[in-house]
């Protein structure tokens, strides 16, 4: 095991960026956090600034006033650093992808690691898939 | 007039789920003018809408939104069934009612956790989501999914609730109600949550008819406006309920407005399932065979107020024009008033009471500042894709 691989392996701090979403995957990456879920137990905390994370969690479709946000933020993020497009219009684009504002999937625009698919995921498929992602 | 400092909260901040910005423009420690600026979320619904057919377009509408992802079906669907003149059965209507209702008791928790994480009580946050999660079974339970439920079509629901899971639903709402027992009390008894909320972020009854807010919004500030009484559809004519409200027009207020629907919401879920005992099995769904061309308007209560479907129909088995307006649309505008001469720190909480929904309120291309009357967005692309939608609209209109 590398040390970039070593440093991924706990305490993953995500920062989220929510695109041109429903909401339905956003309230479900909260819900992994609260009681029911708890994925603070393994160290995963939600952070205010990209510079503080290990991973950025995208979901929504990104349109186009939202994708040089994204780009940007990306450009800010510490490196190394986990991308995980979170949800069917984070994957592909979904029912969205037809959309006259639609700038592309996630992974036309910035590298990603993970994909978790669902509309919404539920969150035990969030956390299996960060899991995932931990175990590189 | 001395220099105001500009706070920008958002576009993407920890404070919010969903990518919106607004400008603080600040004196010191007091809030002097607010700005907002949207669009982070467009993704031309309306234009989507013409694509796809009846049976389809719920799906959409269902995705405006996650947490009213019944509401804008529920409006669609009063629109669609009053163009083709259709009278669905009564164990549909009982069946719409409950999902609306369930849906409102997972937004209004979801509502009162934000708030209780906004005022600093991680507490209330955890245990309102905690309580939460029963709801969501239900759901999936009923279902099939926790969020989007895909329950509605044009003539009826999509799945009946069979009479044998009638008492694990009444199970469920009567745990739900001990535990919203325990949450308001929790909530309307603590003297730092009254000290933070009671006298900030006031709206008068004027202000509410000034900028025509809805929902729970509206009836705080003791405007006693719900579509469900107003404009009644599904089983709400049926059963018993009140519309709440309250005369201070404060953020404990709309807490409390909250708090007191879910009891509402409660009971006609109770009442609702004493209704489909009664109705026979299986019988959820009448023939629809075409829908003739015409307009019609649909409206639903959601959680956070008045949903509004505009359809026009040519005739052919896709809507030709579909026109959404969602209630933080309107409800987002009273910042104006509620939130300037506020301190910072009381702007967050207020902007957060009205529990704006951002995925549903987009649906408009370019803003334009009050003020200077220059524009905001300078998306190009976005304002000329929208001139091009307003040419097509009058080709297929004419």
């Amino acid at each position: 095991m590398g040390f970039k691989d070593f440093c991924f392996r706990k305490s993953l701090w995500v920062f989220h960026f929510g695109g041109a979403s429903c909401n339905n995957c956003d309230i479900e990456i909260l819900d992994c956090l609260t009681p029911r879920h708890d994925l603070e137990r393994f160290g995963i905390l939600l952070v205010g600034s990209i510079r503080h994370a290990d991973v950025l969690l995208v979901n929504g479709s990104i349109n186009q006033r939202d994708k040089e946000r994204l780009i940007e933020i990306y450009n800010q993020a510490p490196k190394p650093i986990k991308v995980v497009a979170i949800g069917a219009c984070g994957c592909t684009g979904g029912i969205f992808a037809e959309g006259m504002t639609f700038a592309g999937p996630v992974d036309k625009i910035i590298p990603v690691d993970a994909y978790i698919p669902g509309c919404p995921p539920k969150p035990e498929a969030i956390i299996a898939g960060i899991v995932k992602l931990a175990k590189g | 007039m001395s220099r105001k400092t500009l706070i920008p909260i958002g576009p993407y901040h920890p404070l919010q789920e969903e990518p919106e910005l607004f400008k603080l423009y600040c004196d010191g420690e007091i809030v002097r003018d607010i700005k907002w600026e949207t669009g982070y979320n467009h993704r031309g619904i309306e234009k989507l809408s013409e694509s796809k057919t009846y049976d389809q377009v719920f799906f959409l509408v269902e995705r405006i939104c996650g947490i009213c992802s019944t509401s804008h079906p529920f409006a669609f669907a009063n629109a669609v069934e009053e163009i083709a003149g259709i009278e669905i059965t009564d164990r549909a209507k009982y069946i719409r009612s409950i999902i609306g209702e369930l849906e409102r008791i997972h937004s209004h928790l979801l509502w009162v956790g934000l708030a209780g994480h906004f005022l600093g009580y991680n507490t209330v946050f955890m245990w309102a989501w905690k309580y939460r999660e029963p709801v969501l079974d239900l759901f999936e339970m009923i279902t099939g999914n926790r969020n989007s439920y895909a329950m509605f079509k044009v003539g009826g629901v999509r799945r009946d609730i069979e009479n044998s899971k009638i008492e694990s639903i009444r199970k469920v709402m009567s745990d739900v109600k001990k535990k919203t027992d325990l949450l308001a009390g929790a909530v309307m008894d603590d003297p730092v949550i009254h000290a933070r909320t009671k006298g900030v972020g006031i709206l008068t009854k004027q202000d509410v008819m000034d900028f025509a807010a809805v929902g729970p919004t509206a009836r705080a500030s003791g405007v006693a406006i719900d579509v469900r009484k107003d404009d009644p559809y599904a089983a709400y004519p049926l059963v018993n309920w009140k519309v709440i409200t309250a005369t201070e027009g404060d953020v404990f207020a709309k807490a409390q407005v909250r708090l007191l629907e879910m009891y509402e919401s409660i009971s006609i879920i109770e009442q609702c399932l004493e209704g489909l005992k009664k109705e026979k099995e299986g019988e959820i769904n009448v023939k629809v065979k075409e829908i003739p061309a015409g307009m019609a308007t649909g409206r639903a209560e959601a959680p956070r107020g008045e949903v509004f479907h505009f359809v026009v129909s040519d005739g052919s088995n896709s809507p030709a024009r579909h026109k959404i307006r969602a209630p933080s649309y309107v409800n987002i505008a009273t910042f104006r008033k509620s939130c300037i001469g506020q301190t910072i720190a009381d702007a967050t909480i207020t902007l957060a009471a009205v529990d704006p929904c951002y995925c549903c309120t987009e649906r408009l291309a370019t803003a334009y500042d009050f003020d200077s009357g220059e524009k905001i967005m300078n998306a190009r692309e976005l304002i000329n894709m929208s001139v091009e939608k307003t040419a097509e609209i009058r080709k297929t209109i004419r």
